[in-house]
């Protein structure tokens, strides 16, 4: 059908594009971009790559849902870098600080942190819609205010303890673990992938069937008819910044709940980044940002394999890069291209169906 | 008129032959002539949605037209982009002014110019001595925000003068102008003309283009049916040339009126930003059965009263009634819920999703009522099945309830609109330009249906810039003029031409028309 066709064809061309672009900057590199490629894919099967491309593949799928939420109403939140860590730190600092019973302790902890993510986004929604600061800028200042606050929170004299060389803090207890799958030498899988494909689940059956999914597509699509059919405003862009915190609250607790159990200094960053690049890849559907996410996932691992023959890591993040800019830019074509074509349809149909009227 | 003493050379200056111009599923213009000799102000005539904007976005270069040619000067051109109308000496000022506000009269002129004078003193020197023509006595540095409407529409003339314009296209012009600002306006254009330069004058009001105009080219349909000397003609058979004998008539027969107050709106107030009253203590009643109609000039405080009623602006006083409910805390939606209908004056940008299909935009305004929503979710289902109905009932031609909102004519989208909002038994249905833009056939169809809806008992609250669709439909007129009510207009007394002088505030003579306040 014509609209599987409009969904697929464009993120198919701008892999297809990049990938040629990439091809073309190897060749210019002086390398052999067949046997990078190839040195790519063999890298899947590995020791634990493909385990990790999984579990990466979670995280970056619940960053993209994050963002793809605001995408839904025009909402650029780009500060799903700083609620995460914010969530994190302070998921951590509780998680290590109560003592309860197994199961109701991770649920905590992953409660806490969908809090924490919502409430450091809850700042910016709450300047846009009493003073009309522009989300964007609010939300880069708050991703650099949230590097701070993290960094001062595991201080030793605050919440932090030095181990090793490391500063982190205090570890959670095993009651508050969420064990994982382990597949042998392949490595072990993150038990919250499965919160991952939850959340997808859920975030598709608000998005189609629910009456709050109806309200964000209409203001996303048209503010101002939104806004004649009764849609709130300014309720909107709270709510969907709020929970759009708290989906982005759960990035890190795959990691923090499955394998590291303590938030330290080596706590991965840019995943808030890499979920806008994932969720426009997606086109903010379900689907497609699992998708987005496991090509991401798989380039950042199977990139590793590159040294091995002799060429930069980096063209990864060149790939990456040029598959964004080129979905973009399908997208907008196809996107026209459909509706062009749809108005020549119904009028052909009308035409045909109705002589000369 | 000056005419005889404007300059006539043998090249006309504009000549379109035989313009076609096809758009998804409609028709825009179809076998369009029109023939603008040099010196003359030629009005091109013809009611809201015949076509007259495509034609000069045709000739304005903005869109290439299927089939036909253009001439200027007697030379054929092809116009790419606005850049080659331009440079043949096209010029054109838009309805909506495109003017920068905090930018000084000078920056706004030469914006996107700069390579033709420069952008100081020489530029300046040429604006000054090009301001001359248009009546503009103002220094090019002072900000475009300081300048009353009149003003800036000369700014606007004075940008394609200084782009070396000789035909100035002029849009609407008097549509956003107080009758003296049109006084002067028209005295800058005959000036204009005197000096060799001229006009395309695009106007749906018969009065002012028979006031300025040397001919006039009538357009309906899409196609252009005749062109007349203003001053052999009478405005009657402009009219008639403009919507055709077919034109239904929008004339409802039999009083249903009943003296159960449905909308009660009372002491109502909006205030700008900046203090003025948009809306000024304005007082309404619609019963049920009845129809009120607003008359005005477009921007006197209609579009305000309607977003005001709806919740989505915030009255500053007043109160707002649907029978025993008291809205005037409420919201939008919750306005929607206790029993009103809104058609929009604006169906892009007010009443449809155009992406979505048509089954989605069912549920726009509906997303907490049956049949679309069964609490938190939607009823999907349901919506379907009541946008095939809607589809069936009001003949939205098209193929199927999948297909997006953009894809129908302008005709069919309204349908759709007034089904949706005629939907679910709405006591008050309020509707800006129910007709506007759309074919005849859609018109009769809508008319028709807030006839029907009317005789069970609704009341309905109509604004419309056409005059004859007002006195057909509504039981009451008002008048609507600087964001006041000022006078009462008894539908089966009024003529077009009373309603016309008196919302411009130029007072009336006919009986059928009682300021406000005499009795």
């Amino acid at each position: 059908m014509g609209k599987l066709r409009g969904n697929l064809l464009p993120p198919a061309l701008a892999i297809v594009f990049s990938a040629l672009l990439c091809g073309l900057a190897l060749v210019l590199s002086g390398a052999n971009p067949l046997k990078a490629f190839g040195a790519m894919v063999n890298q899947v099967g590995e020791g634990s790559t493909a385990v990790d491309i999984i579990n990466s593949t979670g995280i970056y799928y619940i960053a993209a849902l994050a963002v793809a939420i605001g995408f839904q109403m025009n909402l650029f939140n780009i500060g799903v870098e700083g609620q995460y860590r914010i969530a994190a730190v302070v998921a951590a600092i509780f998680g290590g600080s109560v003592a309860l019973p197994p199961g109701i302790h991770s649920l905590a902890i992953i409660i806490v942190a969908a809090v924490a993510g919502a409430a450091w986004a809850a700042i910016p929604a709450i300047l846009k819609v009493t003073r009309g600061v522009n989300e964007v800028i609010s939300t880069i200042m708050m991703n650099g205010i949230a590097l701070g606050v993290a960094a001062y929170l595991i201080r030793r004299d605050v919440f932090g303890e030095l181990r090793g060389n490391n500063i982190r803090t205090p570890e959670i207890a095993e009651s508050g673990w969420v064990p994982g799958i382990p597949l042998g030498d392949n490595g072990t899988l993150f038990g919250l992938v499965f919160l991952a494909i939850a959340l997808g689940v859920g975030y598709w059956v608000m998005m189609n069937r629910t009456r709050f999914g109806f309200e964000l597509r209409a203001s996303g699509e048209s503010a101002t008819a939104a806004a004649a059919g009764g849609v709130n405003a300014k309720k909107m862009i709270l709510v969907s910044m709020l929970l759009s915190g708290a989906i982005a609250g759960l990035v890190s607790m795959p990691e923090i709940l499955g394998r590291d159990h303590t938030y330290n200094l080596n706590f991965p960053g840019g995943i808030g980044f890499s979920g806008i690049a994932i969720a426009l890849l997606g086109r903010n559907h379900p689907a497609g940002i699992a998708f987005g996410a496991l090509l991401w996932a798989f380039l950042d691992k199977s990139g590793l394999a590159l040294d091995n023959v002799g060429v930069p890591r980096e063209i990864v993040t060149i790939m990456q890069g040029t598959i964004v800019l080129s979905v973009v830019v399908a997208y907008e074509v196809v996107r026209r291209f459909e509706l062009a074509s749809e108005q020549r349809r119904v009028g052909r149909e009308l035409a045909s169906a109705g002589g000369a009227a | 008129m000056s005419s005889s003493t404007s300059v006539r050379t043998d090249a006309p200056a504009v000549v379109l032959t035989g313009i076609t111009k096809r758009f998804p599923g409609v028709v825009a213009n179809s076998d369009v002539h029109l023939t603008v000799r040099t010196g003359e102000v030629h009005a091109l005539c013809g009611e809201n949605g015949a076509g007259k904007s495509t034609l000069m976005k045709i000739l304005y270069g903005m869109q290439p037209p299927d089939e036909g040619t253009i001439e200027v000067n007697g030379e054929q051109v092809r116009f790419k982009t606005p850049a080659d109308a331009i440079k043949a000496g096209i010029g054109m000022v838009h309805q909506h002014f495109m003017l920068a506000d905090n930018l000084t009269v000078q920056e706004n002129v030469v914006l996107g110019a700069e390579a033709l004078h420069g952008i100081g003193a020489k530029a300046r020197r040429k604006i000054q001595e090009l301001a001359g023509q248009t009546g503009l006595n103002v220094d090019p540095g002072v900000l475009v925000e300081q300048l009353g409407v009149a003003d800036r529409q000369r700014v606007e003339i004075l940008k394609v003068l200084f782009r070396g314009a000789k035909v100035i296209i002029l849009d609407e012009p008097t549509a956003v102008l107080v009758p003296q600002e049109v006084d002067e306006l028209f005295a800058t254009v005959r000036g204009m003309q005197e000096q060799g330069f001229t006009f395309l004058f695009i106007s749906h009001k018969l009065d002012e283009v028979r006031a300025i105009a040397d001919s006039v080219t009538v357009i309906r349909r899409g196609t252009t049916v005749g062109t007349a000397d203003p001053k052999t003609v009478s405005s009657r058979q402009l009219a008639e040339m403009m919507v055709g004998s077919e034109l239904p008539s929008p004339e409802t027969r039999t009083s249903t009126v009943t003296d159960i107050p449905v909308l009660t709106v009372s002491g109502l107030v909006l205030s700008a930003p900046d203090g003025r009253a948009l809306l000024d203590s304005i007082d309404l009643v619609v019963h049920s059965g009845e129809v009120v109609g607003i008359a005005g000039v477009e921007g006197n405080g209609q579009t305000e009263l309607v977003e005001t009623v709806m919740g989505m602006r915030k009255a500053s006083a007043g109160t707002v009634t649907l029978g025993d409910d008291d809205l005037s805390k409420l919201g939008t939606l919750a306005r929607r819920e206790a029993g009103i209908g809104y058609i929009a004056e604006d169906r892009h940008r007010h009443g449809l999703l155009l992406t979505q299909p048509l089954w989605f935009n069912r549920i726009l305004g509906y997303q907490t009522r049956k049949p679309t929503a069964k609490g938190a979710w939607l009823d999907r289902e349901g919506a379907k099945r009541d946008t095939e109905r809607i589809v069936e009932e009001f003949d939205v031609r098209t193929p199927g309830i999948d297909v997006p909102a953009a894809a129908l004519s302008g005709g069919n989208q309204q349908k759709l609109v007034v089904g949706r909002e005629l939907a679910g038994d709405p006591k008050l249905l309020i509707a800006s330009h129910p007709t506007r833009g759309v074919d005849v056939g859609a018109q009769a169809l809508i008319w028709d249906e807030i006839k029907n809806a009317r005789a069970r008992g609704l009341a309905v609250l109509l604004i419309s810039a056409d005059l004859d669709e007002l006195i057909g439909l509504s039981d009451t007129i008002k008048v609507m003029l600087r964001g006041r009510l000022v006078a009462d207009a008894d539908p089966s007394t009024v003529t077009p031409e009373d309603l016309g002088s008196a919302m411009t505030g130029a007072g009336s003579t006919s009986a059928a028309v009682h300021e406000e306040g005499e009795n």
